[in-house]
């Protein structure tokens, strides 16, 4: 099987997800785009896995799920505090600690 | 198909265990224990677990020697997962004392009058009644203590991981307890609450690197294991593009973590914004962790492929000590100046690392790479812990006075205090008769024998510069007068004072007798694989 074409794909994700957190401005959407770069590890993961014939990159892809799941527990609960005391999710806004 | 069960050596692994049980147990005293009792209990059960897994680890330590069933010095445990040996329990046993300390500074409750450091209830929003109702019933958060007990243990499965997944989970573990406790200080909300958002997400974006750096060493070498990987990158065998993508991108990631330019911008305002006590805790045992991480991957997994790695590595070893103390000459605030300076201290333990080279080279009496970055390490989170421990007892109306201005004449209120923290900075510039010397000679020494002198010339101007700003906040202290209504001196409870107290001697002791610590050292650092 010829791995080039899902390599690609998932570097083109992982660059989408790394162009996104580094542009976009607010919270929620810059979280999105760390997924994005997790989820582009996963596929390469996956198709790794197919490439050498053992299971190693799939049991590592699920693994990458959960600790996601668990970053989006912590990460929405840091942004909701931030949001409730600023009124704003825009990672611009908190920039008290600075120099 | 058939299911065969993991093989999981309970006695090695011990010490993640206590440490995730009494983190569990924590949890549900949280549901279970009437809030006056759970102060007493948390702190207690922390103190108590952190103590019983060094029982463990030292049990384990005596078992590591090489010996007729096991020729290796240590243990590969839970299927090949973990790797037990010497680097790995010393990393424990500094990591746990470590914890021992936060744990104390975490329970410290006459510096705010009778409560903890940590929000009344971090669901109330700064500055509102809801906020104001809590303090006045003296409420406080309690859960900050299995947070720090889960941190504890990934920070223990951290050094120990012995393919890329562990090494994932590890980081993750200990990371997510911290972005959480970064954010839960008592005064200054708005400041703690920005820190853990800019940790939280820098950290989140480096952990993705990591991950994808992860995905392509795995397809280079078709396993996560190290030894497996050691032995594809000696072969020299697939795509040399992958096994380079990989290891930049998870170097990425971890030296992240150490807080290692150019990712350190995240180091000053988290450690600014995050409780003191926090700050203390995570400045120290965090570098420990990573550091020992750092190497068993550097080493053992990509040993063979060190002519690769190490121009990376004199790059980013040369960048940090130059932004860490360089920066660190304008600062006005204690604990970003510390912040700077503890991304300065990576930079020499990164400088240590580079002392890489294969074990044939190493001659008998030599300083080893492994042994001086343990050594260094050790100085430094010691007396970085003292130090943040005292910028907590220096306070006015508003908490803690953290304005370099406020400890103008500091030496004319409290002796002992300014003694103490001019001491501990000496300690941190590298003066004879102080840890720090020893450290910085230890490292310098491992990467002088592997020829990275050119590193060595930036690491002593950088110490010149960093000399320069240490003493600047002594002349503060002792030589300048004291504003009107300076900052009062509050006196602590026994347990800040005794972390202070175990610092301050560290810095000392290990200053003037480093012999046993490093002979110690030279006889445990070797990797297994």
């Amino acid at each position: 099987m010829d791995v080039t074409p899902f390599i690609v794909l998932s570097a083109i994700l992982f660059t989408i997800g790394c162009v996104g957190v580094l542009t976009r401005r607010n919270a929620i959407v810059v979280f999105m785009c760390v997924e994005l770069m997790l989820n582009a590890s996963n596929l390469a993961l996956v198709t790794f896995s197919r490439a050498n014939g053992n299971l190693e990159g799939q049991i590592a892809a699920f693994f990458v799920m959960v600790v996601a799941a668990a970053e989006v527990v912590v990460g929405l609960a840091i942004i909701m505090t931030i949001f409730r005391t600023r009124r704003s999710a825009s990672v611009d806004d908190a920039s008290l600690l600075k120099y | 198909m058939k299911f065969t069960a993991p093989h999981i050596e309970y006695d090695l692994v011990a010490p993640i265990l206590i440490v995730l049980g009494v983190a569990v147990l924590g949890v549900l005293i949280e549901a279970a224990v009437p809030r006056v009792h759970r102060y007493l209990v948390q702190t207690v059960l922390a103190a108590v677990g952190i103590v019983a897994a060094i029982v463990a680890a030292v049990l384990v330590l005596n078992r590591i020697h090489p010996r007729a069933e096991n020729p290796k010095p240590g243990f590969l445990s839970a299927e090949g997962a973990l790797a037990i040996d010497g680097p790995t329990l010393y990393a424990w046993l500094l990591i746990l004392g470590l914890a021992l300390l936060g744990v104390l500074l975490f329970a410290e409750r006459r510096l705010e009058g009778g409560v903890t450091a940590f929000a009344g209830q971090a669901a109330a929003l700064p500055g509102t009644e809801a906020e104001r109702e809590a303090s006045a019933k003296g409420l406080e958060h309690t859960e900050v203590f299995p947070l720090l007990m889960f941190a504890v243990a990934g920070m223990l499965m951290f050094p120990a991981a012995n393919d890329l997944l562990t090494l994932f989970v590890a980081l993750e573990v200990l990371s997510l307890p911290l972005y959480l406790l970064c954010g839960l200080a008592r005064r200054r909300r708005l400041l703690s609450q920005e820190a853990a958002l800019k940790y939280f997400m820098l950290g989140a974006f480096s952990s993705g690197f990591f991950v994808y750096g992860i995905a392509l060493v795995y397809g280079y070498a078709g396993s996560m294991r190290f030894e497996r990987i050691a032995d594809a990158v000696a072969a020299g065998a697939g795509s040399h593009a992958l096994l380079l993508g990989g290891m930049g991108l998870v170097a990425v990631g971890l030296l992240f973590k150490v807080g290692a330019a150019p990712f350190h911008t995240w180091t000053p305002d988290v450690y600014q914004g995050a409780p003191t006590p926090v700050t203390a805790f995570m400045a120290a045992a965090t570098k420990v962790a990573a550091f020992g991480a750092l190497l068993r991957l550097f080493y053992v997994a990509f040993g063979a492929d060190r002519w690769d790695w190490r121009p990376m590595f004199w790059v980013v070893a040369i960048l940090t000590m130059v932004v860490g103390s360089v920066l660190a000459l304008s600062q006005t605030d204690v604990k970003r100046l510390l912040a700077y300076s503890s991304i300065a201290h990576a930079g020499f333990l990164l400088t240590g690392f580079l002392g890489a080279r294969s074990l044939g080279d190493i001659h008998a009496g030599d300083i080893n790479p492994v042994q001086a970055v343990l050594f260094y390490v050790t100085t430094y989170g010691l007396t970085t812990m003292a130090a943040f421990a005292l910028v907590t007892v220096v306070r006015d109306a508003g908490g803690e006075a953290t304005h370099l201005s406020r400890w103008a004449g500091l030496g004319k209120e409290s002796p002992l205090v300014a003694g103490s923290f001019a001491f501990l900075l000496l300690g941190m510039a590298g003066i004879p008769l102080t840890s720090g010397f020893t450290g910085k000679w230890a490292v310098f020494a491992s990467a002088l024998s592997a020829n990275a002198w050119p590193v060595v010339i930036v690491a002593v101007l950088m110490s010149a510069v960093a000399a320069y700003f240490y003493v600047r906040i002594i002349v503060v202290m002792f030589f300048a007068d004291p504003v009107g209504d300076g900052p009062t001196v509050a006196v602590p409870s026994i347990m800040t004072s005794a972390v202070i107290a175990v610092g301050v001697a560290a810095t000392l002791v290990l200053g003037v007798f480093p012999g046993p610590l490093l002979d110690m050292l030279g006889r445990t650092a070797e990797f297994i694989r």
